[in-house]
């Protein structure tokens, strides 16, 4: 049966992770490929990087960076930040990404999501949305958040879809940060109105979060991204699985 | 020496990742000549099966791997090129195994609304391959795919996802997998392991 999926997500700025762990043993607490090691060995089904550099030196440490966890992990992994155009994409996927997120740029430009998947495959775009709920309408956020688009979430997740996105990621901006629990109605909205996976991101404080947003009766949502819960090892992967397991949730073990 | 068919498919990349993981030897090349003085073939392949088989064809690697008769193991779209023909784009295929490659959409029962492509983990049972040697009974493996190859006696795995498919094919010194071992996380390892000590 196929799994829901649990993915890590590692924030990077100039090739380092930028929060430190404290529970996985690691030497380099900085060093994204020994974390990404120690979260596969943990049993995460997948992960997430983002690279959140500012200058161009940045993001040339990431492409390298890219390059060293293709060639030490061995399970599939998205990189995302700041892709706005094919030939960005074109050198993350060719230095080893399995998937690409694009986020802002595409709000802009939507045909970017059609272009990268036109030569690459829908199987590698992750379309990024972040949206906050104002007056109970999903405004359709760029840049972290900061700044509002004249996009909904719905009627947006649908055209990402029909322009060739392989997977929604939402971000409730209302909910991230807050570890209070994703925003599983609007999860469960998506994922009956979608034919391509959905993945949960922010808002989740424990492991009864992430139950919630992948049940059936909750969110239905096909995976859950989390950030800091499993860098501080307030989560620990193996008994999230347990617990997701006696629900009834078909997890990988 | 492994030699790794290239004919212009998506995803080679990590498929040497797996190789280098393992310390193997392995050379990248589209030249029957070369490929030749190989002891074992990879196919690998992300893409669409019609330009795969055109692009096969256009190199006079059908024949070759037709006729080839080192352990060859093809991955994703590479296992269905060995069938005998896909609905993706209507495509004769290698002919090797007895199997049709057909969408999910068009083989689900209807009424059963399942996500396409398959994108995840999901398992693998009833294993009947070398390939599989130290790999558990259901055991789990990565998938992207949204066309399978049926049930037929060529099926070295089943896995299930609506309908029941072959996740790994094998006949004679031809073998292949649906899922993608290399990044199946140590299941997988094993997987291409065991191809990599298969006797030549």
């Amino acid at each position: 049966m196929l799994t829901k999926r649990i993915i890590p997500c590692l924030d990077i700025k100039d090739g380092r992770t930028v929060k430190g762990v404290n529970f996985l043993g690691i030497k380099s607490v900085g060093d994204p490929v020994e974390m990404a090691g120690a979260y596969s060995g943990q049993g995460a089904d997948e992960l997430v990087f983002l690279d959140i550099s500012a200058a161009v030196e940045g993001r040339k440490a990431f492409s390298a960076l890219v390059e060293r966890i293709a060639l030490e992990i061995n399970i599939p992994f998205t990189v995302g930040g700041g892709i706005s155009t094919v030939e960005d994409a074109s050198v993350l996927l060719r230095a080893g990404a399995d998937k690409v997120s694009v986020n802002s740029a595409a709000v802009r430009n939507p045909s970017l999501i059609s272009d990268i998947a036109s030569r690459f495959g829908s199987q590698c775009v992750v379309v990024a949305i972040d949206a906050k709920n104002t007056d109970g309408v999903w405004r359709v956020t760029t840049h972290g958040g900061s700044q509002f688009s004249d996009k909904e979430l719905f009627s947006w997740a649908k055209q990402a879809e029909s322009l060739g996105a392989g997977e929604i990621l939402f971000t409730s901006m209302n909910h991230d940060g807050t570890c209070s629990g994703y925003a599983c109605s609007e999860y469960r909205k998506l994922s009956e109105m979608l034919d391509i996976p959905v993945i949960a991101s922010g808002g989740a404080g424990s492991a009864d979060d992430i139950v919630q947003v992948l049940s059936s009766s909750g969110g239905n949502a096909d995976a859950a991204l989390a950030a800091s819960i499993f860098h501080y090892g307030q989560v620990l992967i193996p008994d999230l699985k347990k617990r997701l397991a006696e629900h009834g949730i078909p997890v990988r073990m | 020496m492994t030699g790794i068919i290239d004919y212009e498919a998506g995803n080679i990349r990590s498929v040497e990742n797996a190789l280098k993981r393992l310390g193997a030897d392995y050379v990248l090349s589209p030249d029957p000549a070369v490929l030749s003085e190989c002891d074992r073939l990879l196919l690998p392949g992300v893409g669409e099966a019609g330009w795969a088989m055109a692009r096969l064809r256009e190199r006079n690697l059908a024949d070759f791997i037709r006729e080839t008769g080192k352990p060859l193991l093809g991955i994703c779209l590479g296992m269905q090129l060995l069938c005998e023909w896909s609905e993706e784009g209507d495509v004769e295929c290698l002919g090797i195994f007895r199997n049709k490659v057909r969408h999910f959409r068009h083989a689900l029962p209807s009424g059963l609304r399942l996500k396409v492509p398959q994108v995840g983990w999901n398992d693998i049972s009833s294993l009947k391959s070398k390939l599989f040697d130290g790999v558990q009974d259901g055991a789990y493996v990565y998938f992207v795919h949204s066309y399978f190859a049926d049930l037929g006696e060529d099926t070295a795995a089943v896995t299930e996802y609506g309908i029941s498919f072959s996740s790994a094919l094998s006949r004679g010194n031809f073998m292949g997998c649906q899922f993608h071992p290399e990044k199946s996380g140590d299941a997988g390892e094993r997987i291409i392991a065991n191809f990599l000590n298969l006797p030549c």
